[in-house]
């Protein structure tokens, strides 16, 4: 399997993984999208410095991906690309900051490094968290979310169609990929005097199939909505929903605030 | 009463090259009508015509009594169904029960109705027990099953097919054949599978040049090597065997 391949049947992966059914569906997919939000805020408001408090944090991850039994390392594999452009622009504050903030044996730890790494887990984390909350809802229950948070229905119907078009785009790329390959053997990728055509054809071919897809919503009364309205009210326990995000929102908040590792050090200590 | 009816209908894509002209036909309800004509006749045109994906014709249709423009599009789209010949055209939400859903909840229906609707669909084309299944997942051939169920589900009068049997299988087609038999309402095929049309179609409309030629008995029309010759198609296989 080629990469585009790969990428094709990841988004298919997501898209049959995310959003089983259960009682953790039942919760409202507006109260995963407020404790997701709420936790990347406390996350990111996490001082350059204080990589301990950050670390707690993680406990909000660890308990969700257990509750949803997400795969910690399936996720990894299907970020590692964005974590490796977050590490890529943390390195930058190794040059900035160089005050030596305490010695590890003869080396010598610099605010840049640990700005670095706090940069970086602050990055995970919240990629974490956008992974986790596309697995627990699926995509169209993250529009429901937003939905129901307000967002005008006009760009929440533009997020879910640009999610379904990166696939229709892909597959097109695939398709004309294959068609390329096979008659220009030995040739590694494209050459760059068909890029010009390629890219042309391509965006003629997909705007054609996405204006199909686009007429066959119509026929069936597409009126701007009805592709994720359903997907937030479906056996959902308002009870259910409101405990989990009270319960979340007082422990992210004691997250933040006290130092949990500190205090369970000295409990055990 | 569901009918159709076009009167005179002339459209052309640029304004310069008339792509049908001047056509007129009458489908009456529980009519199944083939339209057959060579490539580029003006099939696929005409069915859009239908459902209102394109305007600005002259001429009129009338669908089941509604005529068809701008302003009556949702009425008349509420009528007609119609089957894209490329199902992942028709297909584009994640599992088989969401793309059938789709168009009840739209027009409103309450959960139990939608339910109701999706479930009847899905055993008219006998895919019940795919209901949870990932469209990409599904077989070209149930692909295409699925897709009439997401226009089933809506319950409309007058069906509209678009080259139903391309890229199935033997085993496919005939269930198609089978399937297209059991149903009920005024259809209209478009396709190139003569065979289908043969089997499935009481009367056949032929055009070329984007005007009708023949209108009548499907078999009178698919016996006359002449005429299919004429306009460039050719006897079906199962009666070429024979003669």
């Amino acid at each position: 399997m080629n990469k585009l391949q790969q990428a094709i049947a990841m988004l298919h992966e997501v898209d049959s993984e995310a959003g089983r059914s259960g009682d953790r569906s039942r919760i409202h997919p507006a109260a995963r999208l407020f404790v997701n939000v709420l936790f990347i805020l406390l996350t990111v408001s996490f001082h350059k410095y204080n990589m301990m408090g950050l670390l707690s944090m993680g406990l909000y991850l660890l308990i969700t991906g257990i509750w949803e039994e997400l795969s910690f390392l399936k996720g990894l594999k299907r970020i590692r690309y964005i974590l490796f452009l977050i590490a890529l622009l943390g390195m930058a504050n190794l040059f900035f900051d160089r005050n030596i903030i305490f010695q590890f044996g003869s080396m010598n730890i610099t605010g840049g490094m640990i700005s670095m790494a706090t940069l970086f887990i602050k990055g995970v984390f919240t990629v974490y968290a956008a992974y986790f909350l596309l697995m627990e809802t699926g995509i169209e229950g993250s529009c429901a979310a937003l939905g129901s948070f307000g967002i005008p229905k006009g760009g929440v119907t533009v997020v879910l169609l640009t999610y379904r078009y990166l696939i229709l785009l892909l597959k097109e790329v695939q398709r004309m990929l294959q068609a390329y390959q096979l008659r220009a053997p030995g040739q590694k990728g494209i050459h760059i005097r068909a890029w010009g055509s390629f890219v042309g054809l391509l965006l003629l071919r997909t705007m054609e199939r996405g204006k199909d897809v686009y007429d066959s919503m119509l026929l069936r009364g597409y009126g701007g909505e009805g592709l994720w309205k359903e997907a937030g009210s479906r056996q959902i326990s308002s009870g259910l929903s409101v405990v989990y995000a009270a319960a979340w929102t007082l422990a992210l908040g004691a997250l933040r605030v006290f130092p949990v590792f500190q205090i369970a050090g000295s409990l055990f200590g | 009463m569901a009918e159709i009816e076009v009167s005179h209908l002339t459209f052309s894509y640029d304004g310069k090259r008339d792509v049908l002209s001047d056509m007129s036909f009458r489908i009456g309800e529980g009519e199944t009508v083939g339209l057959i004509g060579a490539n580029g006749t003006g099939k696929s045109t005409l069915l859009k015509l239908l459902v209102g994906l394109l305007s600005d014709h002259q001429g009129s249709i009338l669908a089941d009594g509604v005529k068809v423009d701008k302003k009556s599009l949702e009425t008349v789209r509420r009528k007609i169904g119609y089957v894209f010949q490329d199902s992942d055209s028709q297909l584009f939400l994640s599992t088989v029960y969401e793309d059938v859903a789709f168009g009840p909840r739209n027009y409103g229906y309450s959960g139990e109705e939608v339910e109701k609707r999706v479930m009847e669909a899905l055993g008219q084309v006998h895919m019940e027990e795919y209901r949870d299944r990932q469209i990409y997942r599904l077989s070209g051939g149930q692909k295409k099953l699925a897709s009439i169920a997401t226009i089933l589900s809506m319950e409309p009068k007058i069906l509209l097919f678009d080259e139903p049997s391309i890229a199935l299988d033997p085993r496919n087609r005939r269930q198609l054949i089978h399937i297209l038999k059991e149903m009920k309402g005024l259809k209209l095929i478009a396709s190139h599978d003569l065979d289908l049309v043969l089997d499935t179609c009481q009367r056949t409309i032929l055009i070329a040049g984007g005007s009708i030629v023949f209108d009548g008995n499907t078999r009178d029309i698919l016996t006359d090597e002449k005429l299919l010759r004429e306009n460039g198609l050719e006897l079906p296989l199962s009666l070429s065997r024979s003669t």
